[in-house]
């Protein structure tokens, strides 16, 4: 039971800070639901230029959905970390009996909790305002918000480590994670557009397989289940790395002393 | 506060705290060296010495947030490397340069703390903790915005949320007016003498060190270069004062020489 409690003080404390906080209550959705109304506009207009009967609410509405859900999932793990760095907490943190994998299930609860409510206010503009109807995906929808979940724990355990590690300023590093890699996790077209080099990375990214198997299935193919299996995999693979990476970052801050000195960013 | 009417220990329960032989460098720098101590219940031991002696250094260590180079620490036995959570639930600290979280209120960085301690009925020890801090009416203030003062009673409130076995106090009262040093320090000792807690503890005012300890150690240079009762030990080397020894201690450790006959 401790445990549990251990990891549910790390979501009690960012939902006092939420609840007390419009700066951090807005980011949950603002953007995200500018993300839906932009691009529904877009998708409506090119509707209208489009030669043939091509669908592009699901196509590319659909697509932003579902990235921007990913990168939500992503941010809400490391915002609630760096909540522990913006307080200047890690001292008092860390010298209590929460272990850090415990810490990172905090980080993982916080960002079930805020990417819900991103995806809620997301699906529901995306339905009422703009007709995207989520049956279109059938039952691979499920696979498909699972992966980008995995993939967004992981690559925020990633980051956070790589803040943990390079100090308070690292912070920027965070933030552009998503748009860097968006061109290769071919969001809005096919993989055969990229480069073979592009490809190549491409096929490391749990995300493609999705945007991929989205396309084929709104173009009335098959849904490629052991290309989704293949993407969890992989997406797990991503967790338990980015997970033992944040453990030895964690061990390494312990033997030097970045811990209890974390605002000097380095001691070498 | 003389806390002389303690019980004496029982040599046959664990120390509170034992720091065997404890090491810690920084590549060529040596930050701890081979520094060695107990802490009984019902003791308030004084960690002294001048800026840079490694005291500091040496209540990371206790509290797990730095690895020791070598040497071992054990909290009622157990040792912090191989039982961390064990220890550290037995244990807390206040320190002046980690005050609680400011985003948030004293009732909920209390409960946040008290989660992460694992403390029974969190929301009773909470009311407990601000009345016999005397910050009830801060319950629900933002802890940034209070005085360093009201700062520091939240952070002992913290500090004893768990009940600790092991109290360890970083210069407790460093940016309190003399009246309000007096009343944390005898809140302090009166936790310690009802709970049994043996309690380590840094200062820089050596009257405050004489009031609440009963033995010190005198870190220099990452050593312990004195130990003993901080009543009789100035005598002892000559001094007059507890300043005074700190002094010797500070600009000339080598020429201190030994106890005076």
């Amino acid at each position: 039971m401790k445990p549990l409690r251990r990891m549910a003080a790390i979501l009690l404390r960012q939902f006092y800070l939420i609840r007390g906080s419009p700066a951090r209550l807005l980011p949950l959705f603002v953007w995200a639901a500018v993300d839906i109304v932009l691009w529904g506009f877009i998708t409506r207009y090119l509707q209208t230029i489009a030669p043939s009967g091509f669908n592009f609410t699901p196509a590319l509405l659909g697509a932003v959905l579902f990235w921007d859900f990913f990168t939500r999932v992503m941010f809400g793990v490391t915002t609630t970390f760096l909540e522990d760095v913006w307080s200047r907490n890690f001292l008092n943190l860390f010298a209590t009996p929460l272990s850090i994998w415990e810490y990172l299930s905090g980080l993982v609860l916080s960002s079930i909790a805020t990417s819900t409510v991103g995806l809620v206010v997301m699906l529901a503009l995306a339905m009422i305002a703009f007709g995207l109807s989520f049956f279109v995906y059938g039952l691979a929808l499920i696979p498909f918000l699972l992966v980008l979940f995995l993939f967004g724990i992981a690559l925020g355990v990633f980051a956070v480590g790589a803040v943990l590690r390079y100090g308070p300023a690292a912070e920027w590093f965070v933030w552009p994670i998503p748009a860097v890699l968006s061109p290769f996790a071919a969001v809005f077209y096919p993989l055969s557009t990229l480069p073979g080099w592009m490809q190549h990375v491409s096929h490391l990214l749990p995300p493609s397989y999705v945007f991929e198997s989205m396309r084929t299935i709104l173009a009335g193919g098959p849904v490629s289940w052991p290309g989704l299996l293949w993407s969890i995999s992989l997406a797990v693979l991503y967790i338990l790395l980015a997970g033992w990476f944040f453990a030895r970052i964690y061990h390494r801050a312990i033997r030097t002393g970045l811990i209890a000195r974390y605002s000097a960013e380095t001691l070498s | 506060m003389a806390l002389d009417s303690r019980p004496v220990q029982e040599p046959s329960i664990p120390k509170v705290l034992s720091v065997t032989d404890l090491h810690k460098t920084y590549g060529q720098t040596v930050a701890v060296d081979g520094v060695s101590f107990e802490v009984g219940r019902n003791q308030i031991v004084g960690l002294l010495g001048p800026n840079g002696a490694g005291k500091t250094t040496i209540i990371n260590m206790i509290l797990g947030v730095l690895k020791p180079t070598a040497g071992t620490i054990r909290v009622e036995g157990l040792d912090i490397a191989r039982h961390r959570r064990q220890t550290l639930e037995r244990t807390n600290f206040a320190a002046v340069y980690t005050p609680l979280p400011g985003n948030l209120t004293v009732y909920q960085n209390l409960r946040f703390f008290g989660m992460l301690y694992g403390v029974n009925d969190p929301s009773q020890r909470i009311t407990e903790l601000l009345a016999q801090f005397d910050i009830e009416r801060f319950r629900h203030t933002k802890c940034g915005v209070l005085s360093s003062g009201e700062q520091t009673r939240a952070g002992l409130a913290k500090a004893l949320l768990n009940r600790p076995h092991l109290l360890l106090l970083d210069e407790p009262t460093a940016s309190l007016d003399p009246a309000a040093a007096m009343d944390i320090r005898q809140r302090i000792c009166e936790f310690a003498a009802q709970e049994a807690v043996g309690v380590l503890w840094t200062s820089h005012n050596m009257y405050e060190v004489e009031k609440v300890c009963d033995r010190v150690l005198f870190l220099s240079h990452g050593k312990t270069l004195l130990e003993g009762n901080p009543k009789t030990l100035p005598r002892e080397y000559g001094k007059q004062t507890l300043e005074e020894l700190f002094i010797a201690v500070a600009r000339e450790p080598l020429t201190l020489g030994g106890p005076v006959a």
